[in-house]
């Protein structure tokens, strides 16, 4: 006879002394849980809730500017600042840890239009409606600035005066050029007081133009006459062109998929392109009930803000029909200009009501230092999540977002009238004869025409 | 190459080994792996193919860590030569195991206030026992201490811990009462009368119970909220059992019938025919896919809960059946226990091990001590404690059951298992369901009767239209009346031509089929074809 017996001595499987730690055995056997799956489910049910619990996602407001805020810059240098030009001529660069003004750049007589930074975080340039593009040295960052007890102002290190007003500006991201739009599109070198070139087509002006991340040559522009517009600065003249039914406020390239950029419509939506296939938007990122007045990626590309003149920032996946995230305050009006952070956790704002607004990106994140414990625990959290968001309990709070009033409403009335458009296309192609009318997706009836 | 090389040289223990590793890998998998190919979404194809591979990755970890990583050997007893494991005495095996197991073989004489029966908690560090004449008992089994002993001076005709071993409820004359560790009234659940049988469902938080009318009661510990209660309708019963798997308390009636409940619905989920006679005893597998019934007309009966199939009948009388944590079912009957295993093939269960208590003694409990290799068995003449070698989980989870547990870990669990306290909705037949979407299915006709009450709106819309007025004579009752039938006529006509078409498709339908039934294959070329 062979016999054995389970038998544990207490000294094997208990600590020794007091201030070891306990000992933890795992057993992976699914007999031993039973019901996991209804567990699991319990517990996606409390991390939805818990997400909607936590979602905080207004981090403070940072007021100093007298007029409304009409564009911003972030310093790819440098994390804990950002640059910002309002309607009166005021640029001012913020300390995002303290939220206080750190210094100021006066000298523009108008609105500032546009701001940008050199990639080396050195320059910084402004243009405005004043006609002038100005170069202003980035100060250095020192211990001091973070008490924000001394407001200096810096001097201007070159003014260039042109013909026309400025809308936009962007530099290049890796070389000496940026660019203006206005009646034109120029190029700028830093040392030159006239563009070193000049692109035209058609006589409309150019609203904002962008920069390609990773190629330094190609940029994009969008002008009053509801066109998006492809440049290479190595020919002479512009590349491509599309005309879509509404005009383009704002243009971003996506940083990891450089090919593709976002367009920020005036119907409401923005529009995914893939710059070398423009005959066909990739995607149509639909919410807004107002025209999407500014649009910035994230760093990581996996998703970006728009700020909208219906008074929302939202932030969308690169390649979701709809918006993640929707975040507003009673105080905020317009919204003109939106960054996300360059560490891809926060998002600016700066709207018609003076200030610039610091959300989170994920609502609900933990601010501070996470313990590898609650990292791991947030992780598990999200995982389960997602593992049974298509279930209706899940879905719902999940989903659920609290909208202003007047946003509800005009979302209600955008989709009654999309749905009476849509019904309408419906019965005028079941009363035609078979193949005579035929319906074009979203994604492509928008656009006009395309020119090369 | 070096495959073929591979194929080509595999030793047999590496091929075992594999084998034995893949086994263990479906295990983990929990269901099979879906088919890519069908599904035409490449988007979903895409985020499903990566998850289905990082749940083989997860799966193959887990086996890997259970072959390696585990620290504790599953007990086993084997003959050799003619020896028979059955005949295998208690004594025997007492001078083979080592010194801490032998503690485990005792037998606990209390002659007066017996029958008495017992309860564990689930990491089986703890049991409660009571006796029939009102002592309750709390013992420590890992240092055999007695924790808390008390005389309630009234019937106790069942014990059962809650979630942890601080509380235990006692089913007693009239009422059902809780009690705390230190042996405090805490509770007296008046609603539950005369209890019977108790089980307490972990997950959930729900203690069920039967009384001696034959109502099932359901009522939540943590708010004290009586879930629900259902009158069985068919007499009292002492034969309960929680289904571990499921959560779905089975109910064995002297009619021969099993039925399964659940809190929410008022009928049972299940009624099955077991027996001849009434069922005696009623037990359920770990995995929750096989029950084992016992009829007074001498049958053991095991059950496929899958298909609701016999799967084996024994012969034998049974009082109590209980299944361990390794598949063995236990069965007593007067003071004789017999243990039987599924060693050679899962569904197949043979004699393993046997036990005789001192003739007149009369088992009233038999119950497998979790995560060790035993059997406590209360009886009229207190409680004993055999060892079954192969019978325990040998390998604990710290998360799930701990048996050396400290107070501060046991704090710990409580408040995490109350986070994860699932709702009894979640008590179902096919646990596996939740979470699952419901298969998209084509819109179902219309009932006969809905049809026809369609088409009666439809005649009294038509019947009730008022009429215009109309001049020279053409607003005479005659003419109104022949519009009105005109008017009717119409309107049935669409759901006539509808029940018509229908009719034609299941004569023609029928006809083929009995074209089909009648002619033998090889006169079938004869039959008429069908017109095209």
């Amino acid at each position: 006879m062979k016999v054995k017996v389970i038998s544990r001595s207490a000294d094997e499987f208990t600590r020794e002394r007091s201030k070891d730690l306990q000992k933890v055995f795992h057993n992976f056997d699914p007999s031993l849980r039973p019901q996991e799956k209804a567990v699991e489910y319990v517990r996606a049910v409390n991390a939805a809730k818990l997400d909607k619990i936590f979602a905080r996602p207004f981090v403070g407001a940072m007021e100093g500017h007298i007029d409304a805020v009409s564009s911003m810059a972030k310093n790819p240098n440098r994390l804990k600042g950002i640059f910002s030009g309002s309607m009166d001529g005021d640029i001012r660069l913020w300390d995002i840890a303290s939220r206080r003004t750190v210094c100021q750049f006066p000298g523009h007589q108008g609105a500032v239009r546009g701001l940008t930074v050199s990639t080396d975080g050195q320059v910084l340039v402004s243009c405005g409606t004043d006609c002038t593009v100005r170069l202003w040295n980035v100060p250095k960052a020192t211990g001091s600035e973070s008490n924000g007890s001394s407001e200096n102002s810096s001097k201007p290190l070159a003014v260039y005066v042109w013909k026309n007003a400025f809308w936009g500006v962007d530099h290049q991201w890796d070389g000496e050029l940026f660019a203006t739009a206005g009646a034109q599109l120029d190029v700028w070198n830093h040392n030159r007081s006239n563009p070193i070139n000049s692109f035209e087509w058609g006589s409309d002006t150019v609203n904002s133009v962008r920069f390609n991340p990773g190629e330094p040559n190609l940029l994009a522009t969008s002008g009053s006459d509801r066109s998006i517009t492809l440049y290479d600065l190595r020919m002479s003249t512009p590349t491509r062109k599309i005309i879509m039914r509404t005009k383009t406020n704002a243009i971003s390239w996506n940083p990891m998929e450089p090919m593709n950029f976002t367009a920020a419509n005036e119907d409401c939506n923005c529009y995914s392109y893939d710059a070398r296939k423009l005959q066909e938007a990739k995607c149509v990122h639909k919410d807004h009930v107002s025209a999407v007045m500014d649009i910035d990626y994230s760093p990581t590309g996996r998703e970006f803000v728009t700020g909208s003149y219906d008074r929302t920032v939202r932030i969308f996946k690169y390649n979701g029909g709809h918006s993640r995230e929707i975040y507003h305050t009673k105080r905020m009006q317009r919204v003109f200009c939106v960054k996300f952070s360059c560490d891809a956790t926060y998002v600016l704002s700066g709207s018609d009501d003076t200030n610039l607004r610091l959300w989170k990106a994920n609502a609900s994140e933990q601010l501070g230092v996470v313990l590898p414990r609650e990292r791991r625990k947030h992780e598990y959290h999200e995982a389960v999540k997602n593992r049974y968001k298509h279930l209706p309990e899940v879905k719902r709070i999940d989903r659920h977002r609290h909208l202003p009033k007047a946003v509800y409403k005009a979302s209600v009335l955008r989709r009654t009238m999309n749905d009476a458009e849509r019904r309408k296309e419906e019965r005028r192609k079941a009363h035609s004869a078979p193949g005579t009318s035929t319906s074009e997706p979203l994604r492509k009836r928008r656009i006009i025409a395309e020119m090369e | 190459m070096s495959e073929e090389q591979q194929d080509a040289a595999p030793t047999g223990t590496q091929q075992g080994m594999s084998k034995e590793l893949d086994a263990k890998v479906k295990k983990y998998l929990r269901g099979s792996v879906i088919n890519l190919e069908v599904v035409k979404d490449k988007k979903l194809k895409g985020q499903l193919a990566v998850r289905e591979e990082l749940y083989g990755k997860s799966a193959s970890v887990a086996a890997n860590a259970e072959k390696w990583l585990l620290p504790t050997e599953g007990g086993y007893l084997e003959a050799e030569g003619i020896e028979k494991t059955w005949k295998i005495r208690q004594e025997a095996i007492t001078q083979d195991v080592g010194i801490s197991s032998q503690k485990n073989q005792f037998d606990i004489v209390l002659p007066d206030l017996g029958p008495y029966t017992i309860d564990f908690t689930p990491s089986g560090r703890y049991m409660a026992a009571a006796g029939r004449k009102g002592h309750l008992a709390l013992l420590d089994m890992n240092s055999l201490n007695l924790i808390r002993e008390m005389q309630v001076r009234e019937t106790v005709r069942d014990i059962c811990f809650l979630h942890n071993e601080t509380f235990f409820a006692a089913a007693q004359k009239k009422y059902p009462y809780i009690y705390n560790r230190d042996g405090i009234e805490l509770h007296c659940l008046k609603e539950h009368g005369a209890v019977l049988k108790m089980q307490f469902l972990r997950n959930h938080f729900l203690l069920s119970t039967i009384n001696k009318l034959g109502r099932l009661h359901y009522q939540d510990v943590t708010t004290g909220l009586m879930v629900n209660n259902y009158r069985t309708g068919m007499g009292s019963t002492d034969v309960m059992q929680v289904n571990p798997n499921n959560g779905v308390v089975a109910l064995g009636h002297s009619g021969g019938t099993v039925t399964m409940w659940k809190p929410t619905n008022t009928s049972p989920l299940i009624k099955m025919l077991c027996h001849h006679g009434p069922v005696s005893a009623l037990a359920f597998h770990p995995n929750g896919h096989m029950m084992a019934t016992a009829g007074t007309e001498r049958r053991i009966k095991l059950w496929d809960l899958r298909k609701f199939e016999v799967i084996q009948t024994l012969h034998g009388h049974a009082s109590n059946l209980e299944f361990s944590q390794k598949g063995l079912l236990a069965t007593s009957c007067g003071s004789r226990v017999e243990i039987l295993g599924n060693f050679s093939h899962p569904n197949k269960y043979k004699r393993y091990m046997s036990h005789s208590m001192v003739k007149g003694y009369q088992i009233k409990k038999v119950l497998f001590r979790p995560y060790e290799d035993v059997l406590s068995i209360g009886h009229s003449m207190g409680w004993s404690s055999i060892i079954i070698p192969g019978s325990g989980e040998p390998n604990f989870d710290t998360w799930v059951a701990n048996p050396f547990e400290t107070s501060k870990q046991r704090r710990e669990k409580e408040v995490r298992s109350l986070l994860d306290k699932l709702p009894p909705e979640t008590i179902m037949l096919n646990p596996s369901k939740i979470g699952t979407v419901r298969p998209y299915s084509k819109k179902e006709k219309p009932s006969k009767k809905e049809r026809e009450s369609e088409m009666e709106a439809a005649i009294t819309d038509v019947k009730d239209a008022p009429m215009k007025k109309k001049t020279k004579g053409r607003s005479k009752p005659s003419k109104v009346a022949s519009k009105k039938q005109e008017g009717i006529v119409r309107a049935k006509r669409p759901f006539l031509d509808e029940q018509m078409k229908e009719e034609k498709a299941i004569a023609k339908k029928k006809q083929k089929l009995a074209e089909e039934a009648v002619l033998p294959k090889s006169l079938q070329r004869f039959a008429r074809k069908p017109a095209s």
